[in-house]
C-alpha cells in the first residue's frame, strides 16, 4: 500500500494538502473522508486518526495528522522544488512565521465566517444573529488587512518572489469566505493580484478542481436531525 | 546558544516574542526556534532530523497552538490578569468552561503525545517538550489551578524537562511569571486596559 491521504476537499487544510501533492505529482491514493456525512466520527476512521480529523495522511505503518505536519513531510520525503519551502535560512523562517501565524488568525477567522454565513444558517438550521455575523466579518476584515500590511506588503508572494507553503495554505483559506458568498479580494487589488499569481502557479485547472466543493457550500442540502446532532458538539468546539 | 530559545517566553504583557539578526526581523516563538536551531547547528535531539520522527514534531508543534497555548493563556488572563487589572472576576462559567478546555488538552497530551515515553519524541528532550512545558506553566503560577499536582506522570515528565534543560536557567525564563502575581498594574498604559476590557466581554 503506497501514500494514503484522508482528505475532504470542503476542508481548508484538505484542499492545501491535495494540491501540493497533485502540484508536485506526488502518487497517492486519494481516501475521500466526507464531513457533512459524519464519516470522519465512524470507528474505521477513528483506526487512522483517533483525534477524528481530516486531513490525514498513512505511508506504510506510518500516519500523520495536522496539515503543517504533512506538507513539511510531503516536501522532504519527495524533494519537491526549493521555494515552496526554501533551503535559505531566512526565508525558510519567513514560511514558519507565516505558518505559524494561520492557525488562531486567518484560519480561525475563515472557519467562523464560513459557518456563521451559511453552514450553521443553510446547512444546520441554525440562524445566526446578525450581530454575531458582523462581528466575525469584521474580525476577518482585520486578518485580511494584517495579512497585507504583515505579510504580503509590496512582495509578489507572502514570503517573497516565489510562491511558498505559506501562500497555498493562506489561499486555501480564503476560498472559504469566498465560498460563504464573501467577496474578500474586492476592494483589495493587492490581495487580488496576489491570488491571481497563486492561482497562475497552481495552475487553473488543479485550482478549480481543488475548489469545487467548497464553492457549492451555499447549495447544500440541509442536514437531517441525527447527523445534525453528531455534527454539533465538535462544531461548536472547533470554530470557538 | 541552544539554551537561548528559553528565554523566548511568551509574556502577554509584551508583544509577542521577536528575533533580531542583523537587518532581518523574525516573531512567532516557533519560527524563531527553528530558526536557532538551524543557524546555530543546536544537538540534533531538539529537532530530530529523521522524516518520522520530525513529523511527529512537526505535528505536535502545529497541534498545540490552539491544543494547549490558547487555553493555557486563557486561563492566566481569566484567573490572574483580568481580576488584576479590571478589579472583576470572571464568570464562574466562563472559568469552568476554560478548566474543561485545559483538563481535555492535557488528557490528550499525556494520550496522544507524551504516552509511555521520557519526553514527546523518546528518550530525548526535543523542541516540543520545551513548548508544551513553557505553555503549561501559565496554569499553576497565573491560574491556581496546578495541573501537575493532578497527574504524576505530568509532573515527572515536567522534573525531567526541567533538569534537562537545567534547573537555573529554567527558573530565570520563568521568573516572569513569579512576579507576575506581584505587579502592580497601575502602571499600565490605559489603551491596553481598554483591549483588555473588550476581550473581556468576548
Amino acid at each position: 500500500m503506497g501514500l494514503e491521504l484522508y482528505l475532504d476537499l470542503l476542508s481548508q487544510p484538505c484542499r492545501a494538502v491535495y494540491i501540493f501533492a497533485k502540484k508536485n505529482g506526488i502518487p497517492f491514493e486519494l481516501r475521500p473522508v466526507e464531513l457533512i456525512r459524519g464519516q470522519h466520527l465512524s470507528d474505521a476512521f477513528a483506526q487512522v486518526n483517533p483525534l477524528k480529523k481530516v486531513p490525514a495522511l498513512r505511508d506504510g505503518d506510518f500516519t500523520l495528522t495536522e496539515s503543517v505536519a504533512i506538507l513539511l513531510y510531503l516536501t522532504r520525503k519527495y524533494k519537491v522544488p526549493d521555494y515552496w519551502y526554501p533551503q535559505d535560512l531566512q526565508a525558510r523562517a519567513l514560511v514558519d512565521e507565516y505558518l505559524a501565524w494561520q492557525h488562531t488568525a486567518l484560519r480561525r477567522n475563515c472557519l467562523r465566517t464560513l459557518w456563521h454565513k451559511v453552514m450553521f444558517p443553510v446547512f444546520m438550521g441554525e440562524p445566526v444573529s446578525p450581530q454575531m455575523l458582523a462581528a466575525t466579518l469584521a474580525e476577518l476584515d482585520v486578518t485580511l488587512q494584517l495579512l497585507e500590511d504583515k505579510f504580503l506588503q509590496n512582495k509578489a508572494f507572502l514570503t517573497g518572489p516565489h510562491i511558498s507553503l505559506a501562500d497555498l495554505v493562506a489561499i486555501t483559506e480564503l476560498m472559504h469566505p469566498v465560498g460563504a458568498g464573501c467577496q474578500v479580494f474586492e476592494g483589495r487589488p493587492k490581495l487580488a493580484a496576489w491570488r491571481q499569481r497563486v492561482e497562475a502557479a497552481v495552475g487553473k485547472d488543479l485550482f478549480r478542481e481543488a475548489h469545487e466543493v467548497i464553492l457549492k457550500a451555499k447549495d447544500f442540502p440541509p442536514a437531517d436531525p441525527t447527523t445534525k446532532q453528531k455534527l454539533m458538539p465538535r462544531v461548536l468546539a472547533m470554530i470557538q | 546558544h541552544h539554551y537561548s530559545k528559553e528565554y523566548i517566553d511568551i509574556n502577554p504583557l509584551r508583544r509577542l516574542p521577536g528575533l533580531k539578526d542583523g537587518k532581518f526581523i523574525l516573531s512567532k516563538s516557533m519560527a524563531i526556534l527553528f530558526y536557532l536551531c538551524r543557524k546555530y547547528s543546536t544537538p540534533s535531539h531538539w529537532y530530530p532530523p529523521d522524516l518520522h520522527t520530525r513529523a511527529r514534531v512537526d505535528k505536535f508543534m502545529a497541534w498545540q497552538h490552539t491544543a494547549i497555548q490558547l487555553p493555557m493563556s486563557k486561563m492566566l488572563w481569566i484567573k490572574l490578569l483580568i481580576p488584576m487589572i479590571t478589579g472583576e472576576e470572571v464568570s464562574a462559567e466562563k472559568t469552568e468552561q476554560t478548566l474543561e478546555e485545559v483538563k481535555n488538552s492535557l488528557k490528550l497530551f499525556e494520550e496522544k503525545f507524551l504516552q509511555d515515553k521520557l519526553f514527546i519524541t523518546g528518550d530525548k528532550i526535543s523542541l516540543t517538550d520545551s513548548v508544551a512545558l513553557v505553555d503549561m506553566m501559565q496554569v499553576p503560577w497565573g491560574g491556581n489551578h496546578n495541573v501537575f499536582l493532578n497527574s504524576s506522570k505530568l509532573a515527572k515528565w515536567r522534573m525531567r524537562v526541567e533538569l534537562a534543560i537545567g534547573s537555573v536557567l529554567f527558573w530565570e525564563a520563568h521568573e516572569w511569571l513569579v512576579m507576575l502575581a506581584e505587579w502592580d498594574c497601575s502602571t499600565l498604559d490605559p489603551m491596553v486596559q481598554e483591549r483588555i476590557c473588550e476581550f473581556l466581554q468576548k
